[in-house]
């Protein structure tokens, strides 16, 4: 059946958008709740929350990135789809996604749950932004990992 | 690269010259001063300790009242011209100037307790307005009623007025009455109630109410005179209401011009409430006071000046006791100084521990710039930094100079690493050429002075290891260096110099297999004398990290165990060395995302005027979008980097940070 390697290659890039495109809706919007709790108390503390509450978004970006890497590669973004993409190679592209995909959703929650108690952290000691942000920095080390996993092994799909 | 010697001051004053000493030092802002409160019982027979919570507590409540006036003005009317934020620092302020002020302070406080007392009437006011709306609002539904609402009837006939839910037409409440001799008056209907009034003779008023009450008939919510002249009423209140408080605002308004003086009375009883702080932690006799503290050495000199000159007192300087806690400073070169933000939000050194900032700052700008790595994106710093820095000369704090500072030379680094990778804003060049002037350009064009990322990615990746090794080996060195400043060279040689031997000769062999040299591209067949070095190294290093890794122990089966675990950690260094691929996938990062900004741009770019236009505004909101959001990221993995896999190589921390009794002020900052 022609075209299904084509389809499984736009389900992978499909993928490594949607999943960490909402765990990072999801986590930041766990952030944003405390962060938003934290500034009506304390209004000056906005700026500060603020970055706290961005910090699970980076996934989503990840995704999106992976996913318009595999589309160029694919040719959808310049109009020209690659039809004759093979099942393997279709597949092979739906294996390069997943690493974003699925520890860009996992850790995009997690990241928000470390965030969410990083604002309270620093509602409480404002001095401390500096160590809060690292906290959830740590869960991000693995969204990263997996999107240089999903770049690499785009790149080499493209040999297939 | 250095901790700022410390000494300790002693100073005693006469008490009549308290107020003008303690004032002198808080503008100074060179010494820290140490409170002790004596706990209850503690006696001492010549000098005592005075009580200031009490006056302290006044002083707070005073801040409290008039930030809570400030709000309430820039609620009423917001102020004109922003004063530059985050920027633009406190205010200078004279000396006789604040003199003069603080003369006014009773009238400043007056006017404060003013505004709180008509921010409070309208507050009254603003919950009796929706009130009265609500009022109004239950009324609309009877006002074709013409008789008071709570007429009952006359003297022969009974009244029931109310409402009945839902639209109910006029013969279903007449076959629910179930007779005839009833007045049935329908006021109003609407989908949710139908209000009515019913008028029956006096002997049939229990049953026509018994029928109602089946029907689900209801008093209304609203009672009293004709609905016409309550809403006349109501209406009259409403609008006086509403011009009180707008007579109320008016009068705050009027205060709008005063603010400055109600920040300046903030900023009054910060410092004395400081003040009465420190004067609550003074050993005093009727006659004199002492002041203990720290101060940097370089101030001595300068502060004794100034006190003995202007007041009879007696200043004493002496170095701290080998084992006291003396607080921390940091004091470094114009490179590594804007890093110190950096290294005292992690901690400051502990005792007898090197400042890393100098360590630190070698490396911080150049790994933020390969994880942002945009030209042109380090020119916005550079230029952003220095613009805003001139702007502010006058008035900004010394930490945010320092942070901008940072930003600006991680912006040196950024434009640096975008050379290298070819990137002004992402692929913008070629696609602007692609778009507008020659569509064939060749795809591999690339202004690149190395190579770029998306390109040949192994190639930085493996860039990015080599980085992170040499990172990790100074962080390494200065372990080695702290170990033999203090007097543990073996130390050093136990936990740095064999763990060297191996990881050298580990990454030699590994770099001639053909699983990690080949994924990199290398096929380096290194000659087998040369391999035999790298594994003799790593047999020294790896035999000397079993024998000595636990060395603490002193039974052998024991401390050959801990030297195994101890070499086990070779497993943390590879994946320390690891972590530093994130220098290439932020790298990425930033790249493909202005890729996708740049070709979304070039999709709407074919319709002649409007087709530029909508160019341009998509590359500047998305590059806006994409130097804020991986700047943000740069900045906190460069963090992450140098906190764990730098810091945690030789830097514990620990210490006290340096803070001396200052004007501790908001607005204004008064100096001599």
């Amino acid at each position: 059946m022609s075209g299904l390697g084509l389809f499984f290659a736009i389900l992978g890039a499909a993928l490594a958008a949607l999943l960490a495109g909402a765990g990072s809706a999801r986590g930041v919007g766990m952030a944003g709740q405390a962060a938003a709790g934290v500034v009506t108390d304390q209004p000056d503390m906005f700026g500060r929350v603020l970055i706290l509450q961005l910090l699970p978004g980076t996934q989503g970006i990840y995704g999106l990135l992976i996913a318009f890497v595999a589309m160029n590669n694919l040719g959808i973004m310049s109009g020209n789809p690659e039809v004759s993409c093979s099942l393997l190679k279709g597949l092979a592209y739906l294996g390069a996604c997943l690493p974003m995909a699925i520890v860009g959703y996992i850790s995009a929650i997690n990241q928000a749950k470390a965030a969410v108690a990083s604002i309270a952290l620093v509602s409480k000691r404002p001095d401390q932004f500096g160590k809060s942000m690292l906290f959830p920095a740590m869960v991000e080390t693995y969204a990263i990992f997996a999107l240089l996993i999903s770049i690499l092994a785009l790149n080499g799909v493209g040999a297939i | 690269m250095a901790v700022l010697p410390m000494k300790k001051v002693l100073i005693v004053g006469l008490r009549k010259n308290r107020k003008q000493m303690l004032e002198l030092l808080q503008r100074q802002g060179v010494m820290q001063i140490e409170i002790r409160k004596r706990s209850e019982d503690e006696q001492d027979p010549v000098f005592e300790q005075i009580d200031t919570t009490g006056i302290r507590t006044t002083f707070e409540k005073n801040i409290i009242l008039a930030n809570q006036s400030l709000q309430v003005l820039d609620a009423v009317k917001p102020p004109e011209a922003s004063d530059g934020g985050l920027f633009a620092g406190r205010k200078k302020m004279s000396l006789t100037d604040y003199e003069t002020n603080t003369r006014k302070r009773d009238r400043i406080m007056e006017m404060v307790y003013n505004i709180q007392t008509l921010d409070k009437k309208r507050n009254e006011i603003a919950a009796e307005i929706p009130k009265t709306q609500m009022q109004l609002e239950a009324l609309a539904p009877w006002m074709d009623f013409k008789h008071p609402l709570d007429h009952s009837g006359t003297r022969s006939t009974k009244t029931f007025i109310g409402t009945l839910a839902n639209d109910v037409p006029e013969e279903t409440i007449l076959a629910g009455i179930g007779r005839e001799d009833v007045a049935l008056d329908i006021i109003s209907h609407s989908p949710e109630q139908t209000c009515i009034a019913v008028t029956c003779l006096n002997k049939d008023a229990n049953e026509v109410e018994e029928s109602l009450r089946h029907m689900s008939f209801a008093r209304p919510a609203v009672s009293g005179d004709v609905p016409s002249k309550q809403q006349e009423a109501l209406t009259v209140k409403l609008e006086r209401l509403q011009s009180q408080d707008e007579e109320l605002k008016n009068k705050i308004a009027a205060y709008a011009d005063r603010r400055e003086e109600i920040k300046f009375i903030a900023d009054y009883f910060r410092l004395r409430s400081d003040k009465y702080e420190v004067i609550g932690g003074l050993e005093q006799t009727d006659r004199v006071f002492i002041v203990n503290g720290y101060l940097a050495a370089r101030d001595a000199a300068s502060l004794e000046n100034l006190l003995t000159t202007r007041f009879d007192c007696v200043v004493e300087f002496s170095d701290p006791e080998a084992d006291e806690e003396v607080p921390v400073a940091l004091k470094n070169n114009w490179y590594s100084a804007p890093v110190e933000g950096v290294v005292a939000s992690y901690a400051m050194p502990g005792k007898g521990e090197i400042d890393p900032t100098f360590l630190a700052s070698i490396f911080y700008y150049f790994l933020f710039g390969m994880m942002l790595s945009d030209a042109a994106y380090g020119l916005i710093m550079i230029i952003g930094v220095a613009v805003i820095l001139k702007k502010y000369r006058d008035s900004i704090e010394p930490g945010m100079r320092k942070t901008l500072t940072m930003f600006q030379y991680a912006g040196v680094g950024t434009l640096f690493w975008g050379i290298m990778f070819g990137a002004y804003f992402g692929d913008l060049p070629a696609v602007i050429i692609r778009t507008f002037i020659n569509p064939s350009l060749p795809a591999d064009f690339s202004l690149a002075i190395w190579c770029e990322p998306s390109v040949q990615p192994m190639t930085v990746l493996g860039f990015a290891f080599i980085v992170g090794i040499v990172h990790i080996f100074f962080g390494m060195g200065a372990l080695a260096y702290t170990d033999i400043k203090q007097g543990k060279p073996l130390d050093a040689l136990y936990d740095v110099g064999f763990w060297y031997l191996l990881l050298i000769g580990a990454i030699g062999i590994l770099i001639n297999t053909d699983m990690v040299g080949g994924m990199f591209g290398l096929h380096l067949n290194l000659p087998a004398s040369l391999i035999l070095f790298f594994e003799i190294l790593a047999l020294i290093g790896a035999v000397g990290i079993v024998l000595f890794g636990g060395r603490e122990s002193s039974n052998w089966g024991l401390r050959i165990g801990k030297g195994l675990y101890a070499l086990y950690g070779i497993s943390s260094y590879l994946s320390d060395i690891l972590s530093y691929s994130r220098l290439l996938a932020l790298g990425l990062a930033t790249g493909v995302i202005s890729s996708v900004f740049n070709s979304m741009a070039a999709m709407v770019a074919k319709p002649p005027v409007i087709g530029p236009i909508l160019f341009a505004l998509i590359v500047v909101v998305g590059h806006v979008l994409n130097l804020a959001i991986n700047a943000l990221g740069a900045y906190v993995h460069t963090n992450r980097l140098e906190y764990v896999e730098f810091f945690g190589k030789f830097y514990n921390g620990g210490g006290k940070p340096f803070t001396p009794f200052e004007e501790n002020t908001k607005h204004y900052r008064v100096s001599e």
